[in-house]
């Protein structure tokens, strides 16, 4: 990807931490993200999912019985800020959970397959390159045509459909740190593998693991997202952008609100972090570059 | 070199066998498989009359060895919902989807490309920045709200193209748009980093000395080279393609195998789902397969290093 390199002083890169300012707006819009998905009771105008029947498909900056549609209403009349505010929340929830276990499972499988070799390595290592030859979203169809639909099923199935990428990538850091001398010596001290792993290992191979985390987790919001428009995902009424995209592609024609925003929101949270990891991944592991 | 195929080969095999063996132990692990064949409301005698019917009753092992061995000879089993075999469902739909990721492989070819190029090219010049940055854009850009934009601005409000559906000819255009942006963005950056490594090359350097012009060190010489790389990519993104015409296809109404897919999940119609996902994972691990291949064979570097 495009990764011109910085002009930034030492001085003012110490002060700034190394956050270029071109970076600042989408740090921001994260921020902000995380901000209302969190505060999300405290923030939205009204309850996300009380209907007002009366109010329905009504245009941005529709008044109705006393609530200001600030973004307009969707077919049930539901205010489309409060859902978007609400589904902030199960974006990043989603996002973060599916990123924390398939992280944490490929990260130690990967590290016991390096460590270990032999058949545990075979095996662990070929389901590795199964999986991650076969389209990600067929995997996770499958997953939900067996496990069936729902926010916790969601990220059941986007851990088990990523965990390889860890994996892969706490393979091939762990053989190059296990044979390191302090590793060995640890060894030969009578280290259990569990402190080998974990004291000397991990903390060595953190940093490239940091970097999948960081461009898994935009993957992730758009998964989700995309799970939810098929149906496969988070279940109504709650509020997900992407089911909210799925009711307002059948209102195109007479309610452009209810597609536009949720897509738009999708769309900033996914640049955002998209860069936001892009330059991690330039500053913890400048050999990807 | 035979060696090499043989061995890329049965990794291949393997590798369909794997995905074979993961979904039928997914069925199995997740509770009784009878469940994902019945309707929601289906009785506890029709449940094991069907389990009985179905062969679900004997031991795990037969079942997983007959499993196999019908998939073996290319028999996805039956739709239960429609009573026709996998087979002839996925057959209709196969074209469509097909015409599709085509369509969207032209786009995504014809933009990715030259902006590549351009990108490399140009590079820290205004027009690389505005296209890196829209690259960036097609990249996070769902595609199922490219896709919706689409079908407002150019189906609704200005009527250029029919919204949804497979009628006229001219439905194929924006579902292709929708599916090819995102592997515009791949091809792109692919294009890129293969014509700035080409630029670093000698025989750049001797065409600039001999007084040749850009243009045609570039058309004549550089783009063969560079298309190494970008054709090895194409294979694996026609895979990419394949899965995401599921989302495009849903938001189309395109009547094709993404489509099919998704209202056999919703019919609880396990049986065509399996077949759809299986011959989707076999397609991309014969993808990834031709590309490995291609890729040894134009550059037979790759071959000595296959040994690990």
């Amino acid at each position: 990807m495009s990764a011109q390199p910085q002009p930034v002083t030492p001085a003012k890169s110490a002060r700034s931490f190394d956050i270029p300012w071109t970076a600042m707006p989408f740090l921001l819009i994260v921020a902000v993200m995380v901000l209302l998905a969190v505060a999300a009771p405290l923030v939205a105008p009204v309850d996300p999912n009380t209907q007002n029947l009366l109010a329905r498909l009504k245009a941005p900056g529709t008044v109705s019985r006393g609530v200001t549609y600030i973004l307009g209403s969707d077919e049930l009349g539901r205010d489309v800020l409060s859902r978007l505010i609400y589904g902030a929340r199960i974006s990043l929830f989603v996002a973060f959970s599916s990123v924390l276990l398939s992280g944490t499972l490929g990260s130690i499988l990967g590290m016991v397959a390096a460590f270990y070799r032999g058949w545990v390595e075979i095996v662990i290592m070929r389901l590795v390159d199964i999986v991650l030859s076969v389209p990600a979203i067929l995997f996770a169809i499958i997953t939900v045509a067996v496990l069936g639909p729902g926010l916790v099923n969601v990220v059941i199935v986007l851990a088990l459909t990523r965990w390889p990428r860890y994996a892969r990538v706490a393979y091939g850091q762990t053989l190059s740190v296990a044979n390191m001398p302090y590793v060995r010596l640890s060894h030969f001290m009578g280290a259990s593998w569990i402190r080998l792993l974990g004291r000397h290992v991990l903390p060595n191979i953190a940093g490239s693991l940091a970097v999948v985390a960081t461009l898994e987790f935009g993957l992730m919001v758009l998964f989700e997202a995309g799970l939810s428009f098929l149906g496969l995902g988070v279940q109504p009424p709650m509020a997900s952008w992407g089911a909210m995209l799925s009711t307002g592609r059948n209102y195109v024609a007479t309610a452009w609100w209810i597609a536009t925003f949720p897509g738009l929101a999708l769309f900033l949270l996914v640049l955002s972090i998209n860069l936001i990891g892009d330059h991690v991944r330039d500053r913890l592991d400048p050999k990807a570059r | 070199m035979p060696i090499f195929f043989a061995k890329r080969l049965f990794q291949a095999l393997i590798a369909i066998f794997g995905v074979m063996t993961l979904i039928f132990f997914l069925q199995r692990l997740a509770g009784d498989p009878v469940l994902l064949l019945v309707p929601m409301d289906a009785s506890q005698a029709d449940i094991d009359r069907m389990r009985i019917a179905l062969g679900f009753d004997r031991p795990v092992v037969v079942q997983y060895l007959e499993y196999i061995g019908n998939l073996l000879l290319f028999d996805f089993g039956r739709s239960y919902v429609q009573n026709i075999p996998v087979a002839e469902l996925i057959r209709t739909r196969l074209p469509y989807t097909l015409m599709l990721a085509g369509g969207a492989l032209v786009v995504a070819f014809g933009i990715g490309i030259p902006i590549g190029i351009t990108l490399a090219i140009r590079r820290g010049k205004p027009i690389a920045r505005v296209l890196s940055g829209l690259v960036l854009a097609g990249q996070s850009m769902p595609t199922f709200w490219s896709a919706i934009l689409m079908i407002m601005v150019f189906g609704v409000w200005l009527g250029w193209a029919p919204p949804s559906g497979a009628r006229q000819i001219s439905s194929i255009v924006m579902p292709s748009i929708a599916l090819g942006l995102l592997s515009m963005a791949t091809f792109a950056r692919v294009a890129r980093t293969a014509v700035l490594d080409e630029l670093e090359k000698d025989y750049v350097r001797t065409g600039h000395a001999k007084g040749l012009p850009m243009r045609r060190i570039i058309f004549r010489h550089l783009l063969r080279n560079a298309s190494i790389p970008v054709v090895t990519v194409s294979a694996l993104e026609i895979a990419n393609l394949l899965a995401g015409a599921v989302i495009v296809e849903t938001v189309f109404a395109w009547p094709g195998l993404g489509q099919l897919t998704i209202q056999a999940i919703t019919a609880r119609d396990f049986m065509v789902v399996q077949g759809v996902v299986l011959l989707g994972a076999i397609t991309a691990i014969g993808l990834n397969l031709i590309a490995d291949l291609l890729y040894s064979l134009i550059d037979p570097r790759i071959r000595m290093g296959a040994g690990s």
